[in-house]
This record gives structure tokens, sequence and C-alpha cells, in this order.
């Protein structure tokens, strides 16, 4: 029986006047790792940051391990990832890792594990500002689990990474997912689907499937992703109650 | 709060700026440049008018750096993603300003340690009241600015507004602070309004220091410029969100 570390139910978000995210209900499941796929703008953001708890929203229900998303006793059980990279330019490295490692009270040797776990050792000691996209977004990723959150949700962690790297954090994402991590990825890129556990397939704000990516593209029959999206805009999966979208 | 976090958050802010050498070396320099600068246009003039300016600037300087600073840097910790990191971490807001405001109170007592002592010594500053006080206001001033300065930059969404609230909130009180008029000789109106701006009694610290040796006079000044800072900082705590649109 596998357990829902995330439930969200008839989730509704305005942002600016216009409704992002129309009404949506769907359960990621502990222990492993969920692909959320969709095209740039259709709302993955949005609704990583009402799972994380920082996004306002106009209606519905968010609930991460059992307790409101955003609530005190998740704070350190939640790690998040944004797509910028939010740490400290003209800081290095390690600088940054002892900091947040230091707010969350996590002790040096996590500040290592974490540094080796997305290989940044030979950069520890440069600032961050230096770095490539890919590095600083590692460090960003490297922040995330410090305190080895049970909850880890990633907006596009492999964006414009070297491929052996790519083919490594996926690994590491298993990893933490093999030992009862819920891990939440987004990505705009279809060819990732492959990798993941589950999907979620979005389009304009609201899931068109949610299933294993076997049963998706055998639903479809069709070999490929791209495919099986198209199919389901194609049958009308996608189209809901529009109201309210620009 | 935890002390832990509060120290975190003060340790980070102080090694950002020990990085930043420009930035390290015009918050230790300036005010000692700028007040050799002041010295000197009264040097070859009659009277002791420097005695008499010299305090206020001495009140003002650690005030006017300090909010700006705090309003550029807190701007761009809310717009670069870390401030929303933080937030989403075991994190106080109480933690996150008051490593803040101690972080820049080291600095602004580094500042005016600098600024008295030169003041002091070469300028030849003429001060009745004991010395030591002088910085402690100085250091008041000093978290005032940056208490301001975390309030203000909750409603600039770029560095460029951050900047423009300076003439905004600042100057109205340099030119009510009593530098230019004595507030009791200003239009009642204005003296009214100079009554309830902290710089106003920054300023009276720093000149009753000067000119007398009792000291009663300056604790209540300075009492009022820490209630100040410390309204300021709880209205800057009330901007921060956790959640956001």
């Amino acid at each position: 029986m596998v357990n829902n570390a995330v439930e969200v139910r008839d989730l509704v978000v305005e942002r600016g006047g216009k409704r992002v995210l129309p009404g949506i209900s769907f359960a990621i499941p502990e222990g492993q790792v969920t692909g959320l796929l969709g095209p740039s703008g259709c709302g993955k953001t949005t609704l990583m940051r009402a799972i994380v708890g920082v996004q306002k929203l106009r209606s519905g229900t968010v609930e991460v391990l059992g307790e409101p998303a955003g609530s005190r006793p998740l704070r350190d059980r939640v790690g998040y990832v944004t797509q910028e990279a939010s740490v400290y330019d003209d800081l290095s490295v390690t600088e940054n890792l002892r900091f947040f490692a230091r707010v969350l009270g996590v002790s040096d040797d996590g500040v290592q594990r974490s540094i080796d776990a997305v290989d940044l050792g030979a950069n520890a000691a440069q600032v961050v500002g230096n770095l490539s996209g890919g590095q600083r977004s590692r460090v960003s990723l490297a922040v995330a689990l410090l305190d080895q959150p049970e909850v880890l949700v990633l907006d596009e962690p492999t964006v414009g990474l070297d491929p052996v790297l790519r083919r490594d954090l996926w690994a590491m994402f298993h990893r933490l997912a093999d030992s009862g991590v819920a891990v939440l990825v987004s990505s705009h890129v279809m060819d990732e689907a492959q990798r993941c556990d589950r999907l979620l397939l979005m389009r304009e704000g609201r899931i068109i499937a949610d299933d294993t990516p076997r049963r998706i593209l055998d639903a479809a029959g069709v070999a490929e992703i791209e495919d099986a999206f198209l199919a389901l805009v194609e049958s009308g999966a996608a189209d809901g109650p529009k109201e309210g979208v620009a | 709060m935890t002390p832990r976090i509060t120290f975190a958050v003060a340790a980070r802010v102080l090694t950002q700026i020990r990085r930043d050498h420009r930035t390290l070396a015009m918050l230790l320099l300036l005010p000692c440049l700028l007040m050799s600068l002041l010295w000197w246009m009264f040097d070859e003039l009659p009277g002791n008018t420097f005695d008499s300016i010299g305090p206020a600037l001495l009140a003002m300087f650690p005030f006017i750096i300090m909010f700006l600073v705090t309003s550029v840097t807190t701007l761009r910790e809310r717009s670069s993603g870390t401030l929303e990191r933080l937030l989403s971490m075991p994190m106080g807001k109480g933690d996150f300003l008051g490593g803040y405001a101690l972080a820049f109170g080291v600095i602004a007592a580094v500042q005016s340690v600098l600024a008295v002592t030169l003041s002091v010594t070469l300028l030849g500053l003429e001060v009745q009241g004991p010395v030591w006080l002088l910085t402690v206001v100085a250091v008041a001033d000093a978290v005032l600015g940056t208490a301001l300065g975390l309030f203000v930059s909750a409603f600039a969404q770029t560095e460029f507004q951050a900047v423009q609230f300076m003439p905004l909130i600042v100057i109205p009180q340099i030119l009510l602070c009593g530098l230019f008029v004595a507030r009791d000789a200003l239009p009642p109106v204005l003296e009214a309004i100079s009554n309830v701006l902290p710089l106003s009694y920054a300023t009276d610290a720093m000149t009753h220091l000067v000119t007398s040796a009792d000291t009663a006079e300056v604790w209540q000044d300075l009492a009022v410029v820490v209630g100040f800072a410390v309204a300021a900082l709880s209205l800057g705590a009330a901007t921060l969100r956790r959640r956001t649109a």
C-alpha cells in the first residue's frame, strides 16, 4: 500500500487576476519519483509553490505529510529548489551551505555530504557568482538536501546540465525515493519522462494524465510521451471549463 | 526567535560585506572623509561652527548610510528568492530582521568609533559629555536607519525604487532635525512634525552630549530613537510574508 506524501484537492490559484490553476486534484506517493511535465507557462511552478506553501491559494486544500502545506511542522521536512538558484552569489559554495545548515540546525558533516551529493567538491571554495548556471543550480539543490527532507520538490533541476551529471542526478533522485522520500521533479523536456516512476502531465493549469509512463503510453498506443501528450490534447482530455482563463 | 539562527544571519551578512572590499571601505571611511570635509569648510571662518554642526552630522551619517545599504540589500534578498527560501525553513521573521540589525549594528559601531575618534582628536571637536556615549548614540542611529531601510524595502519592486525612498524618508528628516533652523524656531506645524521624526531626537542627543556634561536628556532622546527603531522593525516583520500571490 503506497502512502501519499502530498494530497491536493480542488486547488484554485489566481495570479494577477488570471486563474492559473482552475481547480485540480491529485496525489503524490511516497518513495517514488514523480515527474511534473508540461510546456512552459502551464502552471508547474505555481503548483510546486502551493505544495511548498509559499503560494497564496484562492480555494482548495494542499496537505503534505498529513499537515496543511507550509505549516510550521513541515518547515524542515520539505525541501524546495526553485528554478532560479536561490543562493548567495557573493558567498562560496561552502559558506552558502554552512549558513543554511546553521539555520536548519544541521551539522558540518551534513554540509560535506550535501556538497558530495551534487558533485561540487572541487568547487567548494569558489564564490557562487563565478560558477556556471548548472553549477549554481546544483548549489541550490545541495541546500535542499541538507536536512534530508521527506518531500523534495525540484523545479526544473536538470536544465542545461551535462548529460553525465543529469544521469547522476536522476540516479540520486531514485536513491532518495528508494529511501522513502517523495520526489517531485518538474520539466518541460518530455524526454525526461522515462526516468520517472510516475507522471503528471500538465497543460493550461490542468492535469491531463496521472499514471506510470508505461500505462500512459499504452493507453495512447504510442511510443513517445510527446506523442501521448498530443494524443491526450487532441482527444479533448485537456479541455475543461475555461472560465477565467484569459 | 532562535539565537542560533539570528547569529547565523548576522555572521552571513558580515561575511558578504567582508567579501565586497569596495563597500567595506566606503562604509568605514566615508563618514571620516565627510567629517574632515566639514571641518575644512569652516576652518578659516571665525567662531566654532564645526562644533555646532559636527554632532548633528555624526548622528546623520550612520543613519543615512545604513538606510541605503539595508534597503538595497534586503530588496536583493527578496528578489533573489533567498528570502522565500529562508521563510520556508524554520526561520522566524525576528531572526531575519534581528540578524540584519545585529550585523549592521556591528558595522555602525566600527564606523562610528572611527568617525568619533577622528572628530574629537585630529578635528578638535569639543565634547562636554562622555565620548563613548557619542558612539552609543551613533549605533542607535544606525540601527534606526537599518530598521527603516528594512521597512521601506517591502514597498520597492526594484533597487532603483528603493534608492528613491531616501529623498522621501530621509531628506525631510534632515531638513527638520534642527540642523538648518533650530526646531523651536520652526513654524508651529513644522515643529510639531519634527517632534514625531526620529532623526530630530538623534540630533538632539548628539547636540546635548557635545554642549553639556549632563546625560539625562541624552538617555531620554536615545530611548525615543530606540523606540522608533523597534517600531520600524516590527512593521518590517509584518511585511515579510511566507505566502505570496
